[in-house]
């Protein structure tokens, strides 16, 4: 089958690729652009490790189609960090020990600014209601939970 | 926490790793590609147990795009020889077996045979053109059942090991083990109140969000390179080297960032494939597990039966305690059956014990090791039973434990005498916590129970460079599962005396360093960290020399203090101290690069203790499980980054909840596992749970130079009877088979209410 010719915008960059019909965004992400930050652990939109967001909607990249990107915008892991400086999620998640080995890492920040976009005043439920679908299994989730909230606050004296 | 002694040990520093793995720059194992690689997939038996008639490639060749097709004809054949693998033991006859069936399939999800081919769906495509003719035979799923006579016989050669004298015929039942202490029976007669209870538990899965990964490289000169996640890669290394029949020397593995172990990282599946796919292909391989794989054909932990009854005074002193201990060690021999039967008892000083265990096997994916493998299984039946014991004597259930608790002294069942151990001052601890003084909010109930486990020493090098600025590399050889790199780094900031921003922590591949013992076992924080405190010591005995070159006066007077050389007392002369980097600038006038190196096999890892609290209530109507509040206490011997103790308490605690609520594995009638995804396969959710409170017991291991013992284990074994106490305490149900899951709380509790009056 010919491959379709498919533009888009990921992490701010206008970006072309080739891409089977069936192929899935998270493996047009890892393999052909290089974009390894996004994970596979389930492949079946149980896990959250490929949490991306399409025109700002929290998605699993591995239960979308690749050519679903057409004149959309994706934010990737890898879009977080502006040049130099790591987004407050990021330096928060090391400073509170919220990873340990880090495969959910990527998927949970994702959704996790997607969160703070949409509520910089979640409580402790709303946040892990929000985080339900990225599993970490290393953590018991008590770091993160923690790191996200103390982020929010963070976000909302700086608005102050 | 830590008081004041050091000035790096007890901190919560960043990762080194840390910018690494917020960025997604990290790289685990499927983000490793070659140019020109291969993608390798598996045939795996759709049957739970047959004989394989044949096995057609042909079909599978011709495809355009396939490179290489094996088979189990393409690894030679293995001794009966059993070779430690991680907390385990493998027997290499039968991993061989295991990586690629050869006279019969065991299990559903078996492999059969791999392809190579220049795309995934090619490879895909090849997997299903390869033709299998099957003999299918009667298959056992339950442990129970596989060890009744006329069950259905996985080996022929199996005769029961431990039993005297031999059986004639092959069983399911691999062994048998006693391990007794005092005289049970006799103790029994002692007993004012005896206490009995049989319990079941099913196999659960490990849950690492990273499936398994390699990348393979054979060259035409029989080098081998492979890249790979896993929890030793050392041991990686030993089993490609073993089954394949390729020198160790020749293959250098590279572990890549580990995306959660468990424990089920400590074996290989896909490595020997991929290699011999690249040998024969002549082209980089690279294989990726999809989490049916994981499930289906990577290596859960056991389910089985415990039966545990204690006999004890009025007073609550236990006098005797049995158990007997079955569990799964799926297609071939090798459950954790060992630490299941050393652990049952091992929180308690008591004077008679009977503990009686049998490996058995069944149509299931052979076990692998699991945190603190065996342990949770055999904790689950006797906390469980201790908890009865207090409801029936009226005593509280810390009281109770500590009226009955392990000291430094107390002679185990399995042999040693414990030294210096925290298990008085955790249950103390607890005991004094807010939680516990506090009751439990109305409509919930409370649950009690502890843990042990060993930890491990073993094998392990390290080494230290100081580079041309006085900046320092500290290498190791442990894949970092979960921070180990900032322990490490923070130990060798500690000994040498300079800042911990100065010191970088890598992980070295097998070629780079010397051997290291796989990532487990609670080892890492203990021995390599031990093997990396001696390559600092190693270092500055090689910078005092240094100094005293400098300075023209023996290497003995020079001493090293906050991190700079300094005279040892004034007869030896006026010299100003020397630093890190005075040292470094002037190493080629004083004899070139100034490095240290260890190694070592580490004795005298200290056992840990925890001992966990939780509140929860059960929904009557639904069965649902709502955890309010829990606290996991655990003797942690020095909390070196208390950060990463508390991360590795906390998920262990949430490991075993689940254990103990939801997680399963499921098979129907065809011996086909019914729920091998994530979706169905429960594990918990960040909306499952409470914040998990740690709470840090500090009784310093005074076999390490820091007072390490190990973390990582201990908290997932008190929370299944936790849990189940709890659940005990609020239906007023002894629930004994787990998981306690809504269908099965709903199910006891609308046994167990008086049917309304018809009406």
């Amino acid at each position: 089958m010919a491959k379709m010719h498919i533009t888009t915008t990921i992490n701010g960059e206008p970006t072309e690729f080739l891409c089977d019909p069936q192929q899935s965004m998270l493996d047009v992400l890892r393999d052909n652009l290089g974009l390894t930050g996004s994970k596979e652990g389930c492949g079946s939109g149980d896990c959250g490790a490929c949490s991306i967001t399409l025109d700002g909607r929290l998605v699993c990249a591995c239960l979308m189609l690749a050519p679903e990107a057409e004149g959309k915008k994706i934010e990737t892991v890898e879009g977080i960090a502006k040049g130099d400086q790591l987004h407050p999620l990021q330096k928060k998640f090391v400073e509170f020990a919220a990873l340990q080995c880090g495969i959910c890492t990527p998927g949970v920040l994702v959704a996790a600014k997607a969160l703070l976009e949409k509520n910089n005043n979640p409580t402790e439920t709303e946040v892990r209601f929000w985080l339900a679908g990225n599993l970490c299994r290393c953590t018991g989730y008590d770091k993160i939970i923690r790191a996200v909230m103390d982020v929010a606050a963070d976000m909302r004296g700086a608005a102050r | 926490m830590s008081t004041g002694k050091y000035k790096w040990i007890g901190t919560r520093v960043d990762r080194p790793d840390g910018a690494d793995k917020v960025t997604g720059r990290a790289r685990f194992g499927a983000d490793f590609n070659m140019p020109g690689q291969l993608i390798g997939r598996v045939l795996r038996s759709p049957h739970a147990h047959a004989i394989i008639k044949s096995v057609d490639t042909s079909a599978a060749e011709k495809l355009p795009g396939v490179k290489a097709v094996v088979t189990a004809k393409d690894l030679p054949e293995q001794p009966n020889v059993i070779v430690p693998a991680g907390e385990m033991q493998v027997n290499l006859r039968d991993i061989t077996r295991n990586i690629l069936a050869r006279e019969k399939v065991l299990f559903e999800g078996h492999p059969i045979a791999a392809v190579a081919a220049t795309t995934d769906a090619i490879a895909k495509q090849a997997v299903e053109l390869i033709k299998v003719e099957y003999e299918v035979l009667p298959h056992v799923i339950d442990v129970t059942e596989a060890m009744k006579p006329g069950a259905p016989v996985l080996h022929d050669h199996l005769i029961t090991e431990g039993v005297k004298p031999a059986p004639t015929k092959a069983s399911n039942i691999a062994k048998r083990m006693d391990n007794t202490k005092g005289d049970f029976e006799a103790g029994l007669k002692q007993a004012e109140i005896v206490v009995e209870r049989e319990y079941t538990t099913q196999a659960v899965h490990q849950g690492y969000i990273e499936p398994h990964a390699t990348l393979a490289s054979a060259a035409e000169d029989g080098q081998v390179q492979l890249w790979s996640t896993t929890q030793g890669h050392f041991q990686v290394r030993g089993f490609v080297s073993r089954l394949l029949g390729i020198e160790t020397s020749q293959i250098r593995v590279t572990p890549s960032e580990i995306g959660g172990g468990f424990g089920g990282k400590t074996v290989v599946y896909l490595e020997p494939i991929a290699v011999r796919l690249s040998q024969k292909s002549g082209k980089p391989v690279k294989m990726v597990m999809t989490r049916e794989e994981v499930f289906r054909a990577s290596g859960p932990a056991p389910g089985g039966t415990v039966r545990v009854k204690l006999g004890a005074k009025k007073d609550g002193t236990i006098v005797a305690a049995e158990c007997e201990i079955a569990l799964q060690a799926g297609a071939f021999p090798g459950s954790p059956l060992g630490p299941a039967c050393w652990t049952s008892f091992a929180c308690y000083d008591i004077p008679n014990i009977k503990v009686v265990g049998f490996d058995v096997v069944s149509n299931r994916p052979k076990v692998a090791a699991y945190r603190a493998p065996g342990a949770p299984i055999s904790a689950w039946g006797v906390e469980s039973t201790l908890d009865v014991l207090a409801l029936e004597l009226g005593m509280d259930p810390i009281d109770l434990r500590l009226k009955n608790a392990a000291k430094k002294g107390t002679k185990t069942s399995y042999g040693p005498t414990f030294d210096t151990i925290g298990f008085v001052e955790t249950l103390e601890a607890v005991k004094k916590s807010a939680h516990y003084k506090t009751p439990p909010k109305p409509g919930y109930a409370r649950g009690v129970a502890a843990g042990f486990w060993f930890n491990v020493g073993a094998d392990s090098s390290a080494a230290s460079h100081v580079a041309e600025d006085g900046t320092v590399t500290v290498i190791s050889g442990n894949p970092d599962i979960g921070g180990s790199r900032a322990s490490l780094a923070l130990m060798a900031a500690e000994e040498l005396g300079v800042d911990y921003s100065k010191v970088r922590p890598i992980i070295a591949d097998t070629s780079s360093i010397g051997f290291n013992f796989v990532t487990g076992g609670s080892r890492v924080t203990f021995a390599t960290g031990l093997a990396v405190v001696n390559s600092v010591r190693d270092m500055i005995r090689e910078l005092k020399v240094r100094a005293a070159k400098t300075w023209g006066v023996d290497p003995d007077a020079v001493i090293w203090e906050d991190g700079v050389a300094k005279p040892a007392g004034s007869n030896v002369g006026e010299f100003e101290p020397l630093t890190l980097s005075q040292l470094a600038a002037t190493a080629g006038k004083t004899g070139g690069p100034i490095n240290g190196h260890a190694q070592l096999n580490a004795q005298g890892a200290g056992p840990g203790f925890g001992v966990h609290v939780v509140d929860l209530k059960v929904d009557r109507d639904t069965g649902c499980v709502h955890i309010d509040r829990y606290t996991a206490a655990q003797d942690v011997g020095t909390a070196i980054h208390p950060s990463y103790v508390e991360g590795q308490i906390q998920g262990g605690a949430v490991q075993g909840i689940g254990w103990a609520l939801n997680e399963e594995y499921i098979y129907n009638a065809k011996g086909r596992l019914d729920n091998a995804g994530f979706l169905d396969y429960r594990m918990p959710v960040a909306s499952d749970l409470p914040m998990i409170d740690a709470l840090v017991v500090e009784v310093p291991n005074p076999h390490h130079p820091y007072g390490v013992r190990g973390v990582g284990e201990v908290p997932i074994v008190p929370p299944l009877a936790a849990v189940g106490n709890a659940v005990a305490r609020s239906i007023n149900i002894r629930m004994t088979d787990l998981p306690l899951s809504p269908p099965r709380l709903s199910a006891a509790i609308d046994a167990a209410t008086p049917k309304m009056a018809a009406e």
